[in-house]
């Protein structure tokens, strides 16, 4: 929410969306243990279901508690730097793990 | 001299100072914890098949410090909106509960840090290995502890020799009667054990890792509970004097403090589920 539009109505109302927010939040978190204790075969899937859910989360608070729903165009620039960054350094960590590209390991030539 | 924009939004960015502050150091904080999260993936990815530890962390424990911060922030927001509706009682009971909840997760941390520093794996001379506690609890023990422990200075011992431990294994993992009882303590003499460790951040990679991610994450909520503490406690008196600025201080540690919540969210899962 941008700082002049929150008068006190406004929050009023946002209130009850930050309450459904905390439930959704706990529910997830209720979710991300069970799925852990059901032992699904696939790995991939365990591992899936729960970074999904995390990112759901993240959103979640993201998005509401810190009002990046309706920000101004100032802070949604600086993210997309961060973002770009962030992506960039997860892309050059997923790079490095490739076989052809071990640039963190020199293997022993006799 | 005044600060400019610590309330009157500035033209070009439609913000105050500080908002625009915040988020620029956040980002950072992004950037921090993202090198850290790819050290994490390199590592886990690069580990040999099934070296991996699993099942070390207590998952309700972890479960409930999840709980425990997402409570926080919802207090946190509501801390801010009650100001907003001019509701300065209500703040100051939101940003107490903030406060408990902060305490309460670094005491759970603290007591989970307690125990990994207190259970020990040995190996024997024979080439059996053991995990369990050592009578006593003690920390960070490990054979040349036992044996006295030499002065690098001096090249005497710094304690007394210790002949023998008690050590109290864990009961084997799994369900049933033969799983809910620990086995009996075991008398081992020091000239049998080949090596004794606990599972502090030396132990593995992954405990490296784990001590590392969550003990930096420790200190972001000690900084931010210490600073909810200040704006909360000492400097609450400018609510009376400049109401607006007092608001967009809660806010500002807010979105911190919702940042913290939001390392926490990935770290769980990833940390202790995966």
């Amino acid at each position: 929410m941008s700082d002049h539009a929150h008068d006190a109505h406004d929050v009023k109302k946002a209130v009850r969306r930050y309450l459904l927010v905390f439930f959704a939040l706990i529910v997830g978190t209720i979710i991300t243990v069970a799925v852990n204790y059901l032992h699904f075969h696939s790995v991939v899937l365990t591992i899936t279901i729960a970074l999904f859910i995390a990112t759901v989360k993240a959103f979640l608070v993201a998005g509401y508690f810190m009002h990046l729903i309706s920000e101004r165009k100032m802070i949604y620039g600086i993210l997309a730097a961060t973002a770009f960054f962030f992506a960039g350094l997860m892309y050059l960590t997923i790079w490095s793990m490739e076989p052809q590209n071990l640039v963190h390991y020199k293997q022993h030539v006799p | 001299m005044e600060i400019p924009y610590v309330t009157k939004l500035r033209p070009d960015t439609g913000l105050y100072n500080a908002k625009v502050g915040i988020w620029l150091f956040l980002a950072s904080e992004v950037m921090l914890f993202g090198a850290l999260f790819s050290s994490y993936i390199l590592l886990r990815v690069g580990a040999a098949p099934g070296t991996w530890p699993h099942g070390l962390l207590n998952i309700p424990i972890g479960a409930v410090n999840t709980l425990v911060l997402i409570t926080s922030s919802i207090t946190v927001v509501m801390a801010w909106a009650s100001l907003k509706m001019n509701q300065f009682g209500r703040f100051k009971m939101y940003q107490a509960i903030t406060l408990l909840c902060a305490l309460t997760f670094v005491g759970i941390k603290s007591y989970e840090y307690h125990d990994k520093f207190t259970h020990y794996q040995v190996v024997l001379e024979d080439g059996t290995a053991h995990t369990g506690h050592i009578e006593g609890s003690p920390m960070f023990w490990n054979k040349t502890r036992l044996e006295g422990g030499l002065n690098p200075k001096t090249g005497k011992p710094r304690y007394a020799a210790i002949d023998h431990i008690m050590f109290h294994p864990d009961a084997p993992k799994g369900h049933g009667a033969e799983h809910a009882e620990h086995p009996a303590a075991m008398r081992i003499e020091t000239k049998n054990i080949k090596k004794l460790e606990c599972y502090g951040p030396f132990h593995s990679t992954y405990l490296a890792i784990y001590f590392t991610l969550t003990g930096l994450h420790a200190l972001h909520v000690i900084g931010g509970a210490l600073v909810i503490f200040m704006i909360w406690g000492p400097l609450s008196k400018m609510w009376k004097t400049d109401p607006e600025r007092y608001t967009n201080r809660i806010e500002v540690s807010g979105l911190f403090w919702h940042f913290v919540d939001l390392v926490w969210i990935f770290l769980f899962p990833v940390l202790y589920l995966l």
